[in-house]
């Protein structure tokens, strides 16, 4: 077992002649939750597009239990066990809330069935389907969102849906959860509850999760340590306390 | 009275057709968000493929290997023109499934010459019915259709593929990053498309036992207009508009007053249904943010 689930060696990417992202270490331990802070424009949500591989890293590469991933398409990326959230909600719309999740649940090795055996309808397929439902219901009732099973996702109120994306993402079976900005647009209360079910997740599933994350109440509160990031490049590193404190995190910040 | 019932079975039947071409036009643009010009020529393909087979004296010999080498097309379409271009401008995909369109038509011609073939499949003759003389091709067309229809819904419905299918069809990219193969997803939708495409060729040739390198121009702009009349990228859409579209060249063939306009009248009905409601009958509507 290597001793960082997540590691980026020198990771940057740029865009003709703007690096969005230059010489990024991040090293993140077993479960803990990590944070990812920034002013807006500071290629955060580039870090996440690079280690979900939507982009392709122009420097640098990155280790998910000491594997290597870059170059691997982000379905592969997913299997692997990198699963991500979207800055701007992005769920199948027009599917029930429980489909949602099913779809996560796809490529798991324990639903495997083939497109004969499910086109057939042969007893396994039913098997699965029915394993896959009840995984899924598993999966929303941690999110209090059992009730809502059959409605559609576009339907369900904005804070549900963050919840959503969420257990989608937990349904790929993850070693590390990617999470954009999930308390974006959330009440206090909301942004505490979700806290909560951020550790919930860390405990319950074994989880080691990185977040994208404006609120910076919020990020003192639940990451254990953060990586600033400013104009693409990594301005401080460290224990949340101590990166908080940093005069330069704090001009990066405020201004001036 | 016996008019009307040999019209309307016609008119299901020739719709069936149209609905079957238009799956494969709506399937392949609410997965790959794209327009395959070049379908209405897999038909052709499909036709002169029955052709070359019925070298074997079996029509369901020959019929099963069109499907195969229709699909076998269609994936090598997907794969050598449309795949590099994934990610590309919408407009030079267009401009490729045409020139794709093109480069069959040519082929076929190289091939097999310019003047039409007959090939007659199977003699299946007519029945009396209700007092009027009905082609028993057209009730299997229909028989056929409405199960190949039953068999896909179903199949995108309750089968773990039809659900990433739509998954992909929803968001592509999320889809992805949820960890399904959009690529393996993209080829499966052609090749149902294709497959569909060669048994749409065969009940042309039920209906008129000739193949020709542009027989699948026509029926592929209709089926287009069907698939967009119902809701492009709506698989009931395209059934609804298939069937609607038959009905109507149909009913208007029957009346000799308009019957040289029939074309004219069907794209009329797609432009006037555009008008009043761009999305067609049953497609989604998309709000795009800005």
């Amino acid at each position: 077992m290597a001793e960082y689930v997540l590691e980026t060696k020198g990771l940057g990417i740029s865009f003709g002649g703007l690096h969005a992202a230059q010489d990024v270490n991040i090293r993140i331990k077993k479960n803990q939750i990590y944070g990812l802070i920034g002013p807006n424009g500071a290629g955060k949500t580039t870090i996440f597009n690079l280690l979900t591989c939507v982009y392709k890293p122009t420097a640098g590469t990155f280790y998910l239990g000491g594997e290597e991933m870059k170059g691997l398409t982000p379905d592969k990326i997913n299997q692997k066990g990198i699963a991500r959230t979207f800055q701007n909600i992005r769920l199948f719309n027009n599917m029930t809330v429980v489909r949602n999740v099913m779809v996560g649940l796809h490529n798991r090795p324990e639903y495997k069935c083939s497109v004969l055996e499910s086109v057939l309808r042969l007893p396994r397929h039913f098997k699965m389907e029915k394993q896959m439902r009840e995984k899924a219901k598993e999966l929303l009732r941690i999110f209090d969102l059992e009730q809502e099973r059959n409605s559609l996702a576009c339907n369900l109120p904005y804070g549900k849906q963050r919840k959503l994306e969420i257990a989608r993402a937990l349904a790929t079976n993850p070693k590390i959860l990617l999470l954009d900005e999930p308390a974006a647009g959330m009440n206090p209360h909301e942004t505490e509850d979700l806290a909560k079910t951020i550790r919930f997740i860390r405990d319950h599933f074994d989880m080691t999760i990185l977040l994208i994350e404006h609120d910076m109440g919020f990020v003192s509160e639940l990451c254990d340590e953060l990586t600033v990031l400013s104009f693409g490049t990594v301005l401080a590193q460290g224990e949340t306390k101590t990166v908080l404190q940093d005069p330069k995190v704090i001009k990066a910040y405020i201004g001036g | 009275m016996e008019e009307i019932l040999s019209t309307l079975i016609n008119g299901l039947s020739l719709g069936g057709i149209y609905a079957m071409i238009a799956l494969g036009y709506t399937m392949v643009y609410g997965i790959a968000k794209m327009l395959n010009f070049a379908h209405g020529d897999v038909i052709m393909v499909g036709g002169y493929l029955i052709y070359v087979f019925m070298a074997t004296n079996n029509p369901l010999l020959a019929i099963l290997l069109a499907c195969i080498g229709c699909v076998i097309l269609g994936v090598c379409i997907e794969k050598i023109a449309y795949k590099p271009l994934r990610g590309a401008s919408p407009l030079a995909v267009l401009i490729t499934a045409i020139g794709v369109s093109y480069l069959l038509q040519s082929l076929a011609q190289i091939v097999f010459g310019s003047a039409s073939k007959m090939v007659t499949v199977y003699e299946f003759g007519s029945v009396q019915l209700l007092g009027c003389t009905i082609q028993v091709s057209s009730l299997v067309t229909l028989a056929v259709t409405v199960a190949v229809m039953v068999a896909l819904t179903m199949f995108v419905k309750y089968t773990r593929m039809g659900r990433a299918m739509i998954a992909v069809s929803e968001d592509k990219s999320a889809a992805q990053l949820m960890g399904i193969n959009v690529d393996r997803i993209i080829m499966v939708t052609f090749a149902i498309g294709s497959a569909l495409a060669a048994l749409a060729g065969l009940f042309y040739l039920l209906k008129a036992p000739n193949v020709f390198n542009t027989m699948g121009a026509m029926p592929g702009i209709k089926a287009f207009t069907a698939a967009v009349i119902g809701g492009i990228g709506s698989i009931p859409g395209a059934m609804l508009g298939g069937i609607l579209l038959g009905m109507v060249e149909s009913v208007s063939y029957k009346i000799t007053a308009i019957a040289p306009y029939t074309d004219a009248i069907e794209f009329t009905i797609l432009i006037v249904i555009l008008l009043v409601r761009p999305t067609g009958f049953l497609g989604k509507k998309r709000r795009e943010k800005v």
